[in-house]
């Protein structure tokens, strides 16, 4: 069902954590449906200095979480928001398609940590849309239901 | 024996191993006795014969009046597939009332969803929070057009036992057949299909150290039945298709010496069962036992409820530790909901999708059980460091409380 690097990445996830004096914060998923992702970021020069997340979910939510930290860590914001779930599942060798959606919460939450950022410092967001927040994101595959 | 290498298996509810006293008694009529029983040869004969002592044997074992009321099907699905669809459309009947309880196998549940769409009414009743469907319940629901009524005996993924022979009598004062699915419960309490007052009860091999491939499905003498299978008219025209003859001897073997050693086994297994509770329950800070509340509960399975982890991640770290859970019925695994049957008994999805089903056998021992508490307590300890909602949730839990 899961790759070897998805399972390694579960197992051994990288950048776990929060920091502490995050310069964005990004928060996605709802409980009720059982995933929920914070990345945290830091970033100097408009880049990603240092990135760290926390994830309750399952094992494809935990390494795509991770795998999206560790791709993102050193690319500028513009890069980092254009981050898509394919790239992420790619990166991991593939999901499983009921668990692409475990790859949008990923870019989301990373997207939505760029924006904070960006807004705190007054700017223009860019992280684009919140693919998960669209009343059509079915989190859970076209066969199962969420009520959230 | 049945230690496999570097698994600690904890999960005989989804499936037991073949026990080697019943791969012994079924061999033969794998290999030299191979004949259709159908043939009128020596061969066949001889599987005709071993087969229709296998009926009698089972029919003993469940109390049967007769030994034709004992039907060879291909698994525990078939069965109460059969067992739904074929009580329900006997005599030609499309429509009318079947009850069911919500946190029925989806073996039950899906044939009923699928009379539904053929004309009939369906009412899944909920059972209460303590995991028991209780006999006012279901008498609150009766109708004057109720035909069937489908109440799992033991619930395979909470453990509970249901007041099966209670329930017939409601369904009965009713003039509705009553089916049960037994396939948690056969061999692990006393199954008598009489003194339970059943019309149709559906039971699996898999679950008690017999093949895959095997079920059987008793079917009261004089029930109307309208068979799914049809063909060579097979197993008194009730399951058409050559009977699986070695799989049929496994079966009655399988249930004989479930038998003969429950009466050490159930307690032994009863013991273990709440050494594991008492091991998480004080060792896992807001760990739960799902429907701790249950007047009675089958003695080899505890669902648990570990706040803060979710149900997948625990059941892979617990595989790279080497012990083989669920999180839920095995069927459900490829599911991303939370459990139905868990959502029945009133929990919240948020909660149910943080569950464990531990479920033990003829090979688990108290070492099992207390290494299964080790490995589990750093996977939750590890789980809830990386949840971004922990100390929310435990604080409403403790709100809640």
């Amino acid at each position: 069902m899961y790759s070897e690097k998805v399972m390694e990445h579960f197992a051994n996830p990288r950048n776990v954590g929060v920091i502490e004096d995050a310069d964005g914060v990004g928060e996605v998923g709802n409980p009720v449906c059982g995933d929920v992702m914070k990345i945290t970021i830091k970033v100097a020069d408009d880049r990603i200095e240092d990135i760290k997340f926390q994830t309750l979910g399952c094992g494809a939510a935990i390494a795509t979480s991770s795998i999206v930290t560790e791709m993102a860590k050193g690319m500028t914001l513009a890069e980092a928001a254009a981050i898509t779930k394919q790239q992420v599942a790619d990166e991991l060798g593939g999901l499983p398609p009921a668990k692409m959606h475990c790859s949008v919460l990923a870019t989301d939450g990373l997207k939505r940590a760029i924006d904070d950022y960006l807004v705190r410092a007054g700017r223009d967001p860019i992280g684009g849309k919140i693919l998960s927040e669209d009343p059509d994101f079915d989190p859970h595959g076209a066969d199962d239901e969420c009520e959230v | 024996m049945r230690r496999m290498e570097g698994v600690t298996y904890l999960d005989y509810s989804a499936t037991t191993p073949v026990d080697p006293r019943v791969v012994e008694a079924m061999l033969p009529y794998l290999t030299e006795r191979f004949g259709n029983p159908n043939s009128l040869y020596r061969l066949g004969r001889e599987a005709h014969a071993a087969l229709e002592d296998a009926r009698e044997r089972v029919a003993r074992s469940i109390n049967a009046a007769a030994a034709s009321e004992v039907i060879f099907t291909g698994c525990g699905t078939e069965s109460d597939n059969a067992a739904i669809i074929g009580i329900a459309t006997a005599n030609g009947r499309s429509s009318g009332h079947v009850v069911v309880s919500a946190f029925e196998h989806h073996a039950v549940l899906e044939p009923a969803h699928a009379l539904a769409k053929r004309g009939f009414t369906v009412t899944e009743l909920e059972p209460r929070p303590d995991g028991t469907v209780y006999p006012e319940d279901l008498e609150a629901v009766m109708r004057d057009d109720t035909v069937l009524v489908s109440i799992m005996h033991g619930n395979n993924e909470i453990g509970t036992l249901q007041p099966i022979a209670e329930l017939a009598k409601v369904a009965h004062a009713h003039k509705a057949a009553f089916h049960a699915d037994a396939a948690q419960t056969l061999g692990k309490v006393d199954v008598d299909v009489q003194a339970l007052g059943l019309d149709a009860m559906s039971f699996s091999g898999h679950k008690i150290y017999a093949p895959k491939g095997v079920g059987v499905l008793y079917l009261k003498r004089g029930t109307p039945f309208a068979p799914q299978m049809l063909g060579g008219g097979q197993e008194s025209r009730r399951r058409s298709g050559t009977q699986n003859v070695a799989g049929a001897v496994a079966f009655a073997a399988a249930l004989e010496i479930m038998d003969e050693e429950r009466p050490r086994e159930a307690p032994r297994l009863a013991a273990l069962r709440d050494r594991l509770v008492e091991q998480v329950l004080s060792r896992i800070e807001h760990a739960r036992l799902n429907a701790a509340d249950a007047p009675e509960r089958l003695p080899h399975i505890a669902n648990f409820i570990i706040p803060g982890c979710e149900g997948e991640a625990m059941l892979l770290h617990l595989d790279a530790a080497g012990f083989a859970v669920s999180t839920g019925s095995a069927c459900s695994s490829g599911s991303l909901k939370p459990s139905h049957v868990l959502l029945s008994i009133g929990l919240p999805p948020e909660l149910a999708h943080g569950s464990l089903r531990v479920s033990l056998g003829r090979w688990s021992t108290e070492a099992d059980v207390d290494a299964f508490a080790d490995a589990l307590v750093p996977i939750v300890e590890k789980l809830r460091k990386m949840n971004p909602l922990y100390e929310k949730t435990i604080a409403a839990l403790t709100r809640g409380a």
